[in-house]
């Protein structure tokens, strides 16, 4: 099977509706695939991957747990909208701390997160095969 | 719907709660697949368990058998070694047998 370059753009935040999970799911799908799978957060998907979820109140599954399994799946791509971060009073210290191990640098663990303008993230858009809007 | 020791199952024999898993559980689905599980079954339960614990996911076959390598050792982190013991999957069989969804991506 041809490798295609999927990338999925996340906007909303985690929970309230289906969209964060099911863009989850279909991530692990691709990536089970052996696909060049990017994600990009924008929005309020920054929400997503902000470290220190709990859901104890909402009595949901808290799957922000899940992105830490990423780097395993060889997703290791997640872009992250600086401009989104900063309306919300955010910045990349409010991260989960994701990583990958590079097998090409004797397995050293490495970030998989990058904080990008909009400007970039378009750009990164333009070279891919397929994107999917949650 | 089925049930194995009281505990709902769907039709592919995964749990419907997570929750009621129990080591018999277990052991009666192993009988019903006409395995015995031996301690290095209970190994790969128990870390498939722990990692469901750990990411809220079943893992896929690939990234099972890489973290299994990792963890036990490259003899144990093979679809070989992991087929041997669980014939219908590593993934899909040992998932059942620990009590986890049936595998993300897994057909």
């Amino acid at each position: 099977m041809a490798i295609k370059k999927f990338m999925y753009l996340n906007r909303r935040s985690s929970f309230g509706t289906v969209y964060a999970i099911e863009s989850l799911e279909v991530v692990l799908v691709a990536a089970a695939f052996d696909q060049d799978v990017s994600l990009a957060f924008i929005d309020d998907g920054v929400y997503q991957i902000i470290e220190g979820q709990n859901t104890n109140g909402i009595g949901m599954k808290n799957f922000s747990k899940t992105f830490h399994a990423l780097g395993d799946y060889e997703i290791n791509k997640l872009y992250v909208s600086a401009e989104s971060l900063e309306e919300r009073g955010l910045s990349a210290d409010d991260l989960m701390p994701l990583v990958y191990e590079d097998e090409d640098d004797n397995w050293v663990e490495k970030s998989s997160v990058k904080v990008v303008s909009n400007a970039e993230i378009s750009k990164i858009m333009s070279k891919q095969d397929v994107c999917f809007s949650f | 719907m089925a049930d194995i020791l009281g505990a709902k199952v769907d039709e592919e024999g995964f749990l419907v709660e997570l929750g009621d898993w129990s080591k018999e559980i277990a052991e009666q689905m192993a009988k019903d697949d006409d395995v015995s599980l031996s301690e290095e079954h209970w190994d790969v339960i128990n870390f498939l368990r722990e990692y469901f614990e750990e990411y809220q996911i079943a893992p896929a076959v690939r990234v099972l058998t890489k973290a299994i390598a990792k963890r036990m050792g490259k003899d144990k982190g093979n679809s070989k070694y992991l087929y041997s013991l669980f014939p219908y999957g590593p993934g899909k069989q040992g998932c059942r047998f620990a009590g986890l969804p049936k595998p993300t991506g897994c057909i």
